[in-house]
């Protein structure tokens, strides 16, 4: 064989071996959908909305925040710089700051309207974790595992809603009492909201959500087009949080 | 060989100072001593056998973690077809209640140190609050 006819031979090859592996993929066979990234569309996709009006009603509530911070063991370490939240309230004007201008309604203005992780589509904290400590699931949901994270802090940096907080000092001593169902967290990891999690798996409904009296939080599938929380998205007028920097959170407003 | 008796003695002297802790621990008798664990009697096996779970149990405990944190799948299936929730604190912990009589007898014993209950809860044994406190560096 000379040299012309070995780069025939293995010209036509590697053409046979790749050339398989584009059909697969173009006709969509199980090569395709073996990918990361073709999503099922039957997948759950959880969401939720925030009826802001309905949460105004009661002055001074605080019983989401409560019932959340006391089944996932979230310390009151009572220092806003050492501060642990899952879920808290913000004033419209930093919430919403690109609706906020120099005539907007007084009222809304200095309203405290609810805040927690808004479970991106596109979650700029999964991008930036060195070890793969926090990532979305299949159904959306932005997760920790706090086994791996190793307090770099790059996720609290790139989240643009500030939902991620660091655990400074051992927060247990912090905590009034320590729920036995869940584990708390220790120092140097970084934690937030898991959209509960862990009672999805049961069946229940996120502990705000059950919390909140005023039913002014409602939980869903934003891929069941039956389910409340897309007939009210369906319904009515609703807004993102920084909805231009294309994270897409799935924690939406009703004004 | 020059200075034999010396060089002999020498070399007897510092075996015995070096293999001193073995002297020790053979002659008061702690070289017998086997860490003896606290069983439960509130089941006859635990999820594997006793065997596996001497052998693997902190290959098991991580592939739960795996499974319950980062799969989202929160049941185990046994060899022996039964089903157990994977929850540390609800599974293990609610037969193995004695943390001090079981994990830490043969942790201590090896020197292996785990921070499962940096986070992980158990039931309150003693100041265990205190005792844990910043012990993960």
């Amino acid at each position: 064989m000379n040299r012309r006819e070995f780069l025939k031979v293995a010209g036509l090859s590697l053409a046979g071996l790749t050339g398989w592996q584009t059909f697969n993929l173009l006709s969509g066979g199980a090569f395709a959908k073996s990918l990361p990234g073709v999503q099922n569309s039957v997948q759950k996709q959880w969401g939720m909305v925030v009826n802001m009006e309905a949460c105004s009603r009661k002055a001074g509530c605080n019983d989401c925040i409560d019932a959340c911070h006391r089944i996932h063991n979230v310390p009151d370490l009572n220092s806003p710089k050492d501060e642990v939240k899952w879920i808290w309230t913000a004033s419209y004007d930093k919430v919403f700051a690109e609706q906020d201008h120099a005539f907007s309604n007084k009222g809304l203005k200095n309203r405290q309207i609810i805040v927690l992780c808004n479970h991106c589509e596109n979650p700029p904290c999964v991008k930036v974790c060195p070890t793969k400590a926090t990532w979305k699931r299949e159904d959306g949901i932005v997760m920790m595992d706090y086994h791996r994270c190793i307090g770099c802090r790059y996720c609290m940096a790139a989240c643009p809603y500030g939902a991620r907080s660091f655990n400074w000092k051992n927060p247990r001593p912090f905590i009034k009492e320590i729920n036995q169902d869940f584990p708390t967290r220790t120092t140097g990891v970084v934690e937030k909201c898991n959209f509960c999690e862990e009672r999805l798996a049961k069946n229940l409904l996120p502990a705000c959500v059950e919390a909140c009296e005023e039913k002014a939080l409602t939980f869903g599938d934003l891929n069941a087009a039956d389910s409340e929380l897309r007939r009210i998205l369906n319904t009515k007028f609703s807004i993102q949080r920084k909805p231009h920097l294309g994270t897409q959170p799935k924690v939406y407003y009703t004004v | 060989m020059y200075n034999a008796g010396k060089v002999i003695t020498g070399i007897i002297i510092f075996l015995i100072i070096v293999l001193s802790p073995f002297w020790y621990n053979g002659l008061t008798g702690k070289t017998a001593y086997v860490p003896l664990l606290k069983v439960p009697d509130t089941a006859k096996q635990c999820v594997e056998s006793t065997q596996y779970m001497k052998e693997n149990h902190m290959e098991l405990l991580n592939s739960w973690k795996e499974t319950a944190v980062r799969q989202g799948k929160k049941t185990y299936t046994a060899k022996d077809g039964k089903t157990y929730g994977i929850n540390l604190t609800g599974t293990c912990i609610k037969c193995h209640a004695n943390k001090e009589e079981f994990c830490d007898k043969c942790h201590n014993y090896a020197g292996v140190k785990s921070y499962c209950w940096d986070c992980h809860n158990y039931p309150k044994t003693g100041a265990w609050e205190q005792k844990t406190a910043g012990s993960r560096k």
